[in-house]
């Protein structure tokens, strides 16, 4: 499988989410050039290449994260379910809803843990105590870090460990009940117990979740992900099954990369 | 050599602590100046009756040395110029630092900043010549000169403070706060009001703090512009007479090592602890809610 191969299938409607000859630049520099590639339902898509290569870039632009820069632009398409998110008429607000993000280092708000929480419901205009109640709890359970905070919901969420924040931001961002699981680099900041903790969240949320991950640990992409996508000075190099990329990559780059011969 | 080189470092040392105790021992020496000139007036006056007393006519005979009306003045002006500057200052100081682009914001802050620079004497008479006669005439009172324009004109001289020491908490909020608000589908609005602002709270109490406590220590404006009646205010537009402008005012006249002399310091003592407050509390304020940084590992 290859990149050509993917961009034919590009509309087909197996695709949650897809890109298309996504072009991106800050300034007059152009991070991303050119890049085609779908994401399936209930599949975790791992994006792997060396530091500056775009893929952390190219995850910001799947929820338009990037909009915060006031200068970058974006060229091309990307899908969600088959609609534009670029176009002026959709709703920003409502995107991030659906395509939610876990950020590379723990990024709790100095609030309480429950707070921490239901933020994403109160902003999004709901008001029912019980069912945000009920709401935070199932959060926390599927983040699988309700028994270690559900004595102490009303501490502040800064005192939890780093590996704990991460869950909770990942419970934050289930809270509001996304299609889409963007994560960047969500265990880098973290010890190896964390880590593994995160790789079994991830491998329990796929199946309810489309996910798609930056990490600089092939290791890691090689243990949670269905898919994997190699990026190189801005170009999606080449995309696949996990399984293949790592045993029988088709570009001489990807080899190097994966064999730890650069990057 | 190197016994130099020791006898250089010990010598540097001594130097550095010998000023740093000199800055040290100067203001202590003011202290004690303060409470050995202001103490005396207690021994005609009770503390209760000078601090609670109404009336304040320090030349009559008998004297009356009553500076409640002072304190109310002082209160009220610093309140009134709060309510003023509190929100311009903040808002100010989130539009900079949240909504304004970049450039903007590099030209807008030096500028606020700048109007700290504005000596107070060039305040005091923007407030008498201009605006004390807009008041009159809009309002159609009897003079313009009052507490009203006494807490506009502070409320210049405290907005600077305010906007630029909150314009600073508000931009060391790390952007990871921002992007996680947002990236929940949070609106710019609310990430500002349930997330930045909340999060940069303690830079934003203690540049209030500050800028309220320059209001109520501040003396020419409240000379040039309050009035100077020492009576208590029945409308915000009754002049008055603040206590630091009491104290500038008739220090002149006031022979030294007289009652008149020793209330005028003991009304220092007074202002002087206010102001002391009003540190103690700033310092609180940031010690009690650090700035909140990113998740520390």
């Amino acid at each position: 499988m290859n990149v050509p191969e993917q961009s034919k299938n590009d509309d087909s409607p197996e695709y949650k989410m897809s890109s298309e000859d996504l072009d991106f630049y800050y300034g007059d520099f152009k991070a991303l050039n050119n890049v085609t590639m779908g994401f399936k339902s209930c599949e975790v898509t791992a994006l792997i290449g060396p530091s500056g290569c775009g893929k952390s870039t190219f995850l910001r632009c799947l929820n338009r994260m990037n909009d915060l820069i006031p200068i970058s632009r974006v060229d091309g398409k990307i899908t969600l379910d088959g609609e534009n998110i670029y176009l002026p008429s959709v709703d920003v607000v409502m995107l991030r809803r659906k395509v939610g993000m876990v950020f590379q280092k723990p990024n709790p708000f100095p609030k309480s843990i429950f707070d921490n929480v239901a933020y994403g419901l109160w902003v999004n205009g709901i008001k029912d105590k019980a069912f945000v109640r009920d709401c935070v709890e199932e959060s926390l359970k599927r983040a699988a870090i309700w028994d270690e905070v559900k004595d102490r919901l009303q501490d502040t969420a800064l005192g939890l460990s780093g590996g704990q924040q991460q869950r909770l931001c990942i419970a934050r961002a289930l809270a509001v009940k996304p299609e889409v699981v963007l994560m960047d680099e969500p265990a880098s900041a973290l010890d190896p117990i964390a880590t593994q903790k995160i790789e079994e969240l991830i491998h329990q949320l796929k199946e309810m979740y489309t996910i798609i991950i930056v990490t600089h640990n092939m290791q890691q992409a090689a243990r949670v992900s269905d898919v994997t996508a190699f990026f190189y000075l801005g170009k999606l190099i080449e995309a696949g099954d996990t399984d293949s990329i790592f045993t029988r990559p088709t570009k001489k780059q990807t080899e190097d990369y994966i064999t730890g011969r650069f990057g | 050599m190197a016994d130099r080189r020791q006898t250089t470092e010990k010598n540097m040392r001594t130097m550095f602590f010998i000023i740093a105790t000199a800055s040290i021992a100067v203001l202590f020496l003011i202290m004690l100046f303060l409470f050995k000139e202001g103490l005396p007036i207690f021994k005609t006056v009770s503390v209760k009756d000078f601090i609670f007393g109404k009336y304040w006519y320090p030349t009559s005979d008998p004297a009356d040395f009553g500076i409640f009306p002072l304190i109310v003045a002082s209160v009220l002006v610093t309140a009134v110029s709060g309510v003023i500057s509190i929100p311009l200052g903040v808002m100010t100081a989130v539009y900079l630092s949240e909504i304004a682009k970049p450039r903007v914001g590099q030209i807008v802050k030096p500028m606020v900043e700048m109007l700290a620079a504005l000596p107070s004497v060039v305040i005091g008479f923007f407030g008498m010549v201009l605006v004390a006669p807009f008041l009159q005439r809009v309002f159609g009172i009897p003079t313009g000169l009052n507490l009203f324009n006494a807490a506009l004109m502070l409320a210049f001289m405290s907005v600077p403070t305010i906007c630029s020491i909150s314009e600073d908490a508000i931009h060391s909020v790390p952007d990871a706060l921002r992007e996680a608000s947002v990236a929940l589908g949070a609106t710019q609005l609310q990430t500002i009001v349930r997330v930045v602002v909340p999060a940069s709270l303690s830079g934003i109490s203690t540049g209030i703090i500050l800028g309220l406590s320059r209001a109520i220590g501040e003396t020419m404006v409240v000379l040039m512009v309050a009035g100077g009646a020492a009576m208590l205010p029945r409308s915000p537009f009754d002049p008055v007479r603040p206590m630091p402008a009491s104290i500038a005012s008739e220090m002149a006249e006031a022979p030294v090592g007289g009652e008149h002399y020793y209330a005028l310091f003991a009304t220092g003592i007074v202002l002087f602890v206010f102001t002391l407050f009003f540190n103690i509390v700033a310092d609180y304020l940031a010690q009690k809610y650090a700035q909140v940084g990113e998740a520390s590992l």
